[in-house]
C-alpha cells in the first residue's frame, strides 16, 4: 500500500516537471485571459464558501 | 445514354461518400445524443410542462452554438493527437492541468451519478428495484468495453443513440396541434414576459446542451478513432448532424409534454412519464424507456471522458482498442467511477436531490475555464497549422464562448441563491 503511494507521488512529480513550462505562445491576450480565468474563478470559489457559510448557520 | 453513365457515376460517388461517412461517423453523433442525458431530459419535460411550445425557437438557436463548440475539439484532436486534458496541460502547464482533470473527475462522477438516479426511477415505473437496475447497467457496460475494440463500442452506443429518437413517434401520438407549433414555436417570444423564471429556464437549457465533460469526450474520442487531419471535413459534418439531433429530439420532448403537461409542475422525467402514463399509457412508457436510454448513454460516455483524460495524463494505456490486460488501470478508473456512483443511488436516504443541483454549481467552474482553454489552443499556430481558427470562427466562437460563460455562471449562481432572480 505505502509502495502504491510512493509510486503514485512520483509519477505525479514526472508529470508537474514534464509539464512545468507551458508550450502555448504566452502572447498578451493569452497573459490577460488566464488572469481573467483566476479572477473568475477566485469569485465562484469565494462565493461557494459564501454559501457554504450560510449553510451551516 | 451519356445522361445514364452521368447519373450512375454521380449515384457512385455519392454513396461512396456515405460509405465514408459511415467510417467516420461516430463521436460527434455519439457525443451530442448523449448530451440528452437524464438531467437534460428532466430540463426539456419540464420546459414544455411550463411554457408549451413557446420556447422552441430558444431551442433551436442552441444547434449551431453546440455545433461551432463542439467541431473545435475534432479539430484539435485530428490535429494534436492528444485528447483535451493532454492538450492543456502542455499548452498551459501542470497548475491548470491539474484544476481542470480534478474538476472533470468530480463533475463527470457527480453527472454519472444523476444518470443512474434517472435510470433507476425510469425502471422503477416498470417495477424494477433500484438495485436490480444498477447490476444490469454495470453488467451491460462491462460487456459493451470488455471486447477490446473501439469500433465494437462505438456502434453499440449508437444503437442507444438511435433508441433515443423514441420521443419522436411519442410526440405524434399525442396530436399535438401543428399551427399552434408554428404559430408559438418558432417566433421568438418570452410567455409571461422576461422575467427570473423563466431566465432560470433559458440558463438550464444552454447548461444542458454544453457540458464540460463533452468537450474532453469528443476530442478523446476523435484520438482514440484515429481520426487524421483529412477526416476533419466528415468529422464536423458528424458533429452537425449530432447536434442537429440532439435539438430535434429536445424539441419533440417540449412538444410531448408541452401538448399533454401544459401548466403541470414538473421536477423530474420519471415523474412526467409516470403523468403521461395516465393519459397515454405509449406515450408514458415511451418517456420512461428514453429516460432510461438516455441515462444508459450518458453514464457510457461520462464514465470514459475521466478514463481516458487520466490515462492521456498518467501515461497509461487509454484506448478502447485495447484489452482488459492491456490497459488495467483505464478499465480500473472506468468500472470504479461506474461502481461507486451506481452505490451511491443505492444509500438509503443519499442527498440525491443535493448531489443534482451541486453538478450544476461543479460544472460551473470547468466550463468557463475548458472553453477559453479551447478557443487559446485553436489559435495556437505552431500546433495547429493550416486548422488554426480564422477571424470569423475566433468572432463566432468567441462570442458564443463569452454568452455561455455569462449564462451558465447566472445559472450556477442561481442555483446557489435560488431568490437572487425571483
Amino acid at each position: 500500500m505505502a509502495n502504491t503511494f510512493k509510486n503514485l507521488a512520483l509519477k505525479i512529480k514526472a508529470i508537474n516537471l514534464r509539464y512545468s513550462q507551458p508550450h502555448i505562445e504566452m502572447s498578451k491576450g493569452v497573459k490577460i485571459s488566464l488572469v481573467a480565468l483566476r479572477i473568475y474563478l477566485l469569485f465562484l470559489v469565494s462565493l461557494m464558501v459564501y454559501k457554504f457559510i450560510l449553510l451551516l448557520q | 445514354m451519356n445522361f445514364f453513365s452521368k447519373l450512375y457515376y454521380r449515384l457512385r460517388k455519392s454513396w461512396k461518400a456515405v460509405q465514408l461517412y459511415l467510417v467516420i461517423a461516430g463521436p460527434g453523433l455519439v457525443v451530442m445524443i448523449a448530451d440528452n442525458d437524464a438531467g437534460g431530459i428532466t430540463t426539456y419535460a419540464a420546459t414544455g410542462a411550463k411554457y408549451g411550445y413557446n420556447l422552441i425557437w430558444f431551442l433551436l438557436i442552441l444547434i449551431p452554438v453546440a455545433y461551432y463548440v463542439q467541431e473545435m475539439t475534432v479539430r484539435l484532436g485530428a490535429v494534436t493527437k492528444r485528447g483535451h486534458a493532454e492538450a492543456i496541460f502542455d499548452g498551459f502547464g501542470a497548475f491548470w492541468g491539474w484544476f481542470s482533470l480534478i474538476d472533470l473527475m468530480i463533475v463527470d462522477w457527480l453527472t454519472l451519478v444523476t444518470e443512474f438516479i434517472g435510470m433507476t426511477a425510469a425502471l422503477q415505473i416498470f417495477g424494477v428495484p433500484p438495485w436490480l437496475t444498477v447490476v444490469g447497467v454495470i453488467a451491460l457496460m462491462a460487456m459493451i468495453v470488455i471486447h477490446g475494440r473501439y469500433w465494437t463500442w462505438e456502434k453499440i452506443a449508437m444503437l442507444f443513440c438511435a433508441l433515443n429518437l423514441i420521443y419522436i413517434p411519442g410526440a405524434f401520438m399525442v396530436h399535438p396541434s401543428v399551427s399552434q407549433i408554428i404559430g408559438d414555436g418558432l417566433i421568438p417570444n418570452f410567455p409571461g414576459g422576461f422575467n427570473g423564471q423563466l431566465f432560470f429556464f433559458l440558463m438550464a437549457n444552454i447548461g444542458t446542451t454544453i457540458a464540460p465533460w463533452m468537450l474532453f469526450f469528443q476530442q478523446s474520442s476523435v484520438v482514440d478513432k484515429g481520426l487524421q487531419e483529412k477526416d476533419i471535413p466528415w468529422g464536423k459534418f458528424d458533429t452537425l448532424l449530432g447536434s442537429t439531433l440532439t435539438i430535434v429530439v429536445a424539441i419533440f420532448i417540449v412538444i410531448v409534454t408541452g401538448t399533454v403537461l401544459k401548466g403541470v409542475e414538473i421536477d423530474s422525467a420519471s415523474q412526467a412519464a409516470e403523468h403521461l402514463m395516465q393519459s397515454n399509457h405509449y406515450v408514458g412508457t415511451f418517456m420512461a424507456i428514453g429516460l432510461f436510454d438516455a441515462g444508459l448513454l450518458g453514464a457510457i460516455c461520462i464514465s470514459l471522458a475521466s478514463s481516458w483524460a487520466f490515462g492521456e495524463i498518467f501515461g497509461w494505456a487509454h484506448s478502447l482498442n485495447q484489452k482488459i490486460k492491456e490497459a488495467p488501470w483505464f478499465y480500473a478508473s472506468y468500472f470504479f467511477t461506474l461502481i461507486t456512483a451506481g452505490l451511491i443511488v443505492l444509500i438509503p436516504n443519499a442527498p440525491l436531490v443535493l448531489i443534482t443541483l451541486f453538478v450544476q454549481v461543479i460544472a460551473v467552474t470547468l466550463l468557463p475555464a475548458a472553453l477559453v482553454f479551447l478557443i487559446l489552443l485553436l489559435n495556437d499556430k505552431k500546433h495547429m497549422g493550416i486548422y488554426c481558427n480564422t477571424l470569423s470562427q475566433n468572432l463566432i466562437g468567441g462570442f458564443i464562448v463569452v454568452s455561455i460563460v455569462i449564462l451558465s455562471t447566472l445559472y450556477g449562481v442561481s442555483v446557489m441563491f435560488p431568490t437572487l432572480f425571483a
